[in-house]
Parts: structure tokens; C-alpha cells; sequence
């Protein structure tokens, strides 16, 4: 009964976690339709007689920035930033660490060894103090972002797929495919790689909490992002100073980016479990 | 034995620290089209541009290069700020004290949440408070920093007035800064007790111990917990090597005067050789501290010595 009452609400948070997504990526796609205004627009009226940012009102539904744009349309469009930035980055770093990690788990030998050393040193750097080096020799832009999320992050994915592939070259099927005369080519993309998709799609989920929050760290700081985009770390960026006046300018956002990299870990978590039933009912 | 593998665990090491110079070199001196401009910074004369190509030798052979970079690096040459006209080294010294205070105050709040979290938790397996406890460990890996540090200066120090705004020399200063971090590292603490909790309370010895009239709290506090907070001793030390590493993000947030607040106004004014000594120093207090994480693990759980 006990148990029944936890996956009821195991299912509950889930949903809600898949709605939040939904939300979040139809908002992002169909933004123009869905936004009240334009970004980037500057309203007279969007600015109090004090020079001031608004508060929440008729007109504009969550209040105006520091420049009198309406707060809600910068956050719908500041949704594309934030989903193409972590879905992009992620997979790109996805991509780089399933590579990697399978080539060195089935080489072994002197290139598995160099290329797991060389993971191990990038993870000697903490992720945002190297994402800020990189941003600031690179110059800031939507792809740079993108590129040093990446560079950042795929090495957790290589680490397990690593692991993942030492074990599944011992296994029999593999030898018997050898003995077939597979190519390592062959044997890489027909029979490991089938295995390693569930990993693959469990990181590829979690990973883009990480890179969300990661992109709108980096424009929180001032690397990431570059205004007029808006992105849901810069909206933070630009109206800091305004907070102690107009704390919904930050509190908005930052509950956005909150909601969104909530709910990709709660579903990255429910399909880790499903995939490693070992795990089921600990941690 | 036990010496051979802390040297061995030394010199791992020390390789690694070899390879982050490398990285923190192809940083600076390879990947920028021209080094010298990106060190000087936007704003310097051509005339400086040209005596920094001079005094780093940017004209030499990439291997002379390096070499010429690790022999500053042994002198605890870390180059020279162009915005503040110091050495870099001399910066990064006289952030190192808070960085320090804004570490122990972090991680003494990440174990007091953490671990009562955990072991209330473990207690009550199913319960709501268990599952409290798990959502807001969801809610510390899901939350940005900035985004916790700004709602706690919004609701304690502006709503409440309990705290200050930010800054630095109280003693209540430091409360709102370690608080941000250590709500956020805390859940990592509360998963890993939680299970580490349950797994003592199932062994024989607990048995025992219930068994010879051993008081409930008795046997939670000394017979369990001694044995479930070993892995906590190895997170301690990763967790020094991570806030020593500098935590840009709340320092800039509070005004704490650290690494990561030398690291922030870098990157405002592009300070080259500040952005890259701060990544060099982070990088080496990651090393150091999951070498003292092993080896702490090692003077507190023998069984690890005998593998």
C-alpha cells in the first residue's frame, strides 16, 4: 500500500516534470504566436516617471526590465536560448564523450590509456572556472556558448561509457563476433553500441540540467549570452542592480531556469532507475 | 605498502598538475591569434603589446615556449595583472584567507543539513520526510547558484534585515554566503547517508547491539553512525578542493572578497593572466584535494588499507 502511495507520487512529480518540459519547449518553439510583444521593444510606458522598472500589471503580465521591455515576452524568447544552448551543448557533448569513451574502452592499450588520462586531466578543472577561461579567450556569442558547455561537460560521459564498454568487450556475443571476423568498426557501431543506449539516454537527459544551468551561469557572469538575446541568465545579468526595487526581474528567471533543470534531473533520475534496477528503492 | 601507494598517489599527482599547466599554457599562449594583445588587455598601447612579445619570448619555438612557462610557474611566476599592475601570485595570496573562512563555514552548514537530513531520512525510509528530503536534494542539484544566493540576500537580509547585504569582516558576513553553498552540497550529503545509514542499521553488529540493550539513540549515534559516515570523510575532501577552487558565482553575488571575486572582476576587465592564474590554482586545489580524500579515507577506514 506503502509502495503504491510512493509510485503514485513518483508518477505525480514525473508528470509534472514532463508538463514543465512541454511547456517550456512549445513556448520556445511557437514564441512569436505565444509572447504579448516583441523582446526587444523599448515601451514609454514600460518605465515608471522615476526611470523605474514596472511591477506585474495589466498590460504587462510579469512587470518591464530595466529598459521598459515586457518581462514575460523576453522570458518566452529567453526559453529558445536556454533549450537550444542545453539541448545542443549536450548533445554535442554527448556525442564527444560516447565516442571517445567507446574507443578507448575497446582499444585499450596505449590510445585508450591516453585518452582516459587526458579525461581525467580535464576533470581536474572545475567545469565553470575552465567554461569562463575558454569564453573569455573566445570571445562570447550564442555558438562559443554552446562549444565551451560542451568542452566542459563530456567528460562524465566518457568516464562511463568507458566503464560501461571494458565490461561488455568481455563478454562472449563479443568474442564470438570477433571470431566472425567483424571489423572493430562493425563491432563498435552493430553490437556495443545497442548497449550503451539506455547510458546514452540517461545522460543525455540529465546532461541538459547541467548545461542549462551552466548557460545561464555564464551569462549571469557576463560570458555566456550576449544581450540583447535574452537568455534567462543575462534577464539576472542586466537587472541585477535593479533587484532591492524590482526583485521579480530576478525571481522570475531564476525560477524559470530552476522549474526547467528540475525537471529534466527528475526524469534523467526516474530513467536512470528503470535502467539499472539494481539501484530500485536506494539512494 | 601504505607508503607506496601515498607516493604512488603523489606522483599521479603530479603528472596530473603537469598536464592542467600544459592546458592553462595552450590557453594562453596557442589558442589566442595574438597572445600578447590578449595578455596586455583591449586597452594597451602597441608599445606594451610589443614588450610583453619581448619578455614572454612569443617568438620562439612553441616547445621553448612551454618550457620557458613552467620555469616562471616553479618560481611562482604566475604572470602580471595589466589591470591592477601586480603580480598575479600577490593576488591570489591575499585571497586566500577568506576563500578559506568562506570553505569551513560551507561545509560545516552542508554537514549539519546534509547529514541530520540523511539520517532523519534513513530512519523513516517512505516516509514524507523522507521524500521531503529527496525533493530538496532534486532542488540542490536543479538550482543555479546565483539564483539561491539572490533569493537568500531577497528574504533575509532585504525582508528580514537578520543579515547583511554582502561584504566582509563580521562574523555575520559569512552566514548568507556559506549558507547558499552549503544548502546546495547538501544534498549530495543527505543521498549518500541516507544510504549509507540504511545499509548499517540492516548489518548484525546493530543487532547486536539492540539485542544488548543499547538505548535507540545510542545505537543510531555510535554504532551506525561511526560506520556510515565514511564516505562522508571522502566528499569533505573533494569538497576542499572545490570551494578552494574558487566559487565565482556567490562570492560575486555577496561581495566576498576570494578567488572567485578576483576570478569575476577578471573577467569583467579580461585580465588574461588573472582569468589563467585562477584556473591554474583551481585546478591544482582540485588535485590536492582528492589526493587528501584518499588518503584521509585511508587513515579512517582500514579496510581500504588492505585491498
Amino acid at each position: 500500500m506503502n509502495r503504491l502511495l510512493m509510485g503514485l507520487k513518483r508518477h505525480k512529480l514525473l508528470s509534472l516534470a514532463a508538463v514543465a518540459i512541454v511547456v517550456v519547449v512549445s513556448v520556445a518553439i511557437f514564441a512569436p504566436f505565444v509572447a504579448p510583444y516583441s523582446p526587444d521593444v523599448q515601451f514609454p510606458n514600460g518605465i515608471s516617471d522615476m526611470g523605474s522598472p514596472l511591477p506585474p500589471n495589466h498590460t504587462f503580465p510579469l512587470g518591464t526590465d530595466l529598459l521598459g521591455r515586457d518581462l514575460l515576452s523576453r522570458m518566452i524568447y529567453g526559453a529558445r536560448t536556454s533549450l537550444i544552448v542545453g539541448v545542443v551543448a549536450n548533445f554535442i557533448a554527448v556525442f564527444i564523450g560516447t565516442s571517445l569513451g567507446l574507443v578507448a574502452g575497446f582499444s585499450r592499450g596505449i590510445l585508450g590509456n591516453a585518452i582516459m588520462r587526458f579525461t581525467d586531466l580535464m576533470l581536474a578543472f572545475p567545469a565553470l572556472i575552465l567554461a569562463i577561461a575558454l569564453a573569455a579567450i573566445l570571445r562570447p556569442s550564442l555558438w562559443i556558448v554552446i562549444l565551451v558547455i560542451a568542452l566542459v561537460n563530456w567528460t562524465w560521459v566518457c568516464r562511463v561509457i568507458y566503464t560501461q564498454t571494458t565490461a561488455l568487450i568481455e563478454r562472449e556475443y563479443i568474442e564470438a563476433v570477433r571470431s566472425l571476423g567483424a571489423s572493430p568498426m562493425r563491432i563498435m557501431v552493430r553490437h556495443l553500441i545497442p548497449h550503451l543506449v539506455p547510458t546514452i539516454i540517461v545522460w543525455g537527459t540529465l546532461g541538459i540540467a547541467t548545461a542549462v544551468q551552466l548557460e545561464a551561469t555564464l551569462s549571469f557572469l557576463g560570458v555566456g549570452v550576449q544581450p540583447p538575446t535574452p537568455s534567462w541568465g543575462n534577464i539576472i545579468f542586466e537587472n541585477q542592480s535593479y533587484f532591492s526595487t524590482a526583485p521579480w526581474l530576478v525571481l522570475a528567471p531564476g525560477f524559470a531556469i530552476i522549474v526547467l533543470a528540475l525537471s529534466f534531473n527528475v526524469i534523467g533520475d526516474a530513467l536512470r532507475e528503470m535502467v539499472d534496477p539494481t539501484r530500485k528503492g536506494r539512494t | 605498502m601504505l607508503r607506496n601507494y601515498i607516493l604512488r598517489r603523489l606522483l599521479q599527482g603530479l603528472f596530473l598538475l603537469m598536464g592542467v599547466t600544459f592546458i592553462t599554457f595552450i590557453l594562453i599562449y596557442v589558442l589566442p591569434s595574438d597572445p600578447a594583445r590578449m595578455i596586455a588587455g583591449r586597452s594597451a598601447s602597441a608599445q606594451a603589446v610589443e614588450q610583453i612579445r619581448e619578455q614572454l619570448g612569443l617568438n620562439l619555438p612553441l616547445w621553448e615556449q612551454y618550457l620557458r612557462y613552467l620555469w616562471r610557474l616553479l618560481h611562482g611566476d604566475l604572470g602580471r595583472s595589466y589591470i591592477q599592475r601586480v603580480d598575479v601570485s600577490m593576488l591570489i595570496d591575499a585571497r586566500l584567507w577568506p576563500t578559506m573562512q568562506l570553505m569551513f563555514a560551507s561545509i560545516g552548514f552542508e554537514l549539519v543539513i546534509g547529514l541530520t537530513a540523511g539520517v532523519l531520512a534513513a530512519l523513516r525510509p517512505r516516509s514524507t520526510l523522507d521524500q521531503g528530503v529527496m525533493f530538496m536534494t532534486f532542488i540542490g542539484v536543479s538550482s543555479p547558484q546565483f539564483v539561491v544566493g539572490i533569493v537568500l540576500l531577497y528574504v533575509f537580509s532585504m525582508k528580514l534585515g537578520w543579515f547583511p547585504m554582502g561584504g566582509y569582516g563580521n562574523w555575520d558576513n559569512i552566514i548568507l554566503p556559506a549558507l547558499s553553498l552549503g544548502f546546495l552540497g547538501s544534498g549530495w550529503y543527505s543521498r549518500v547517508m541516507r544510504s549509507e545509514m540504511m545499509d548499517a542499521l540492516r548489518q548484525d553488529y546493530i543487532r547486536t547491539a539492540r539485542a544488548k540493550g543499547a538505548g535507540p539513540i545510542r545505537v543510531i549515534l555510535i554504532h551506525a553512525l561511526r560506520n556510515a559516515i565514511l564516505p562522508v570523510i571522502t566528499m569533505i575532501g573533494m569538497d576542499i578542493g572545490y570551494f578552494m577552487s574558487g566559487v565565482v558565482v556567490v562570492e560575486s553575488v555577496f561581495g566576498w572578497p576570494g578567488i572567485g571575486q578576483l576570478m569575476w572582476q577578471a573577467i569583467q576587465n579580461v585580465d588574461a593572466p588573472v582569468i589563467m592564474g585562477v584556473t591554474l590554482v583551481a585546478a591544482a586545489a582540485i588535485i590536492i584535494g582528492s589526493l587528501l580524500a584518499d588518503i584521509l579515507a585511508l587513515f579512517v577506514d582500514p579496510r581500504i588499507r588492505l585491498r
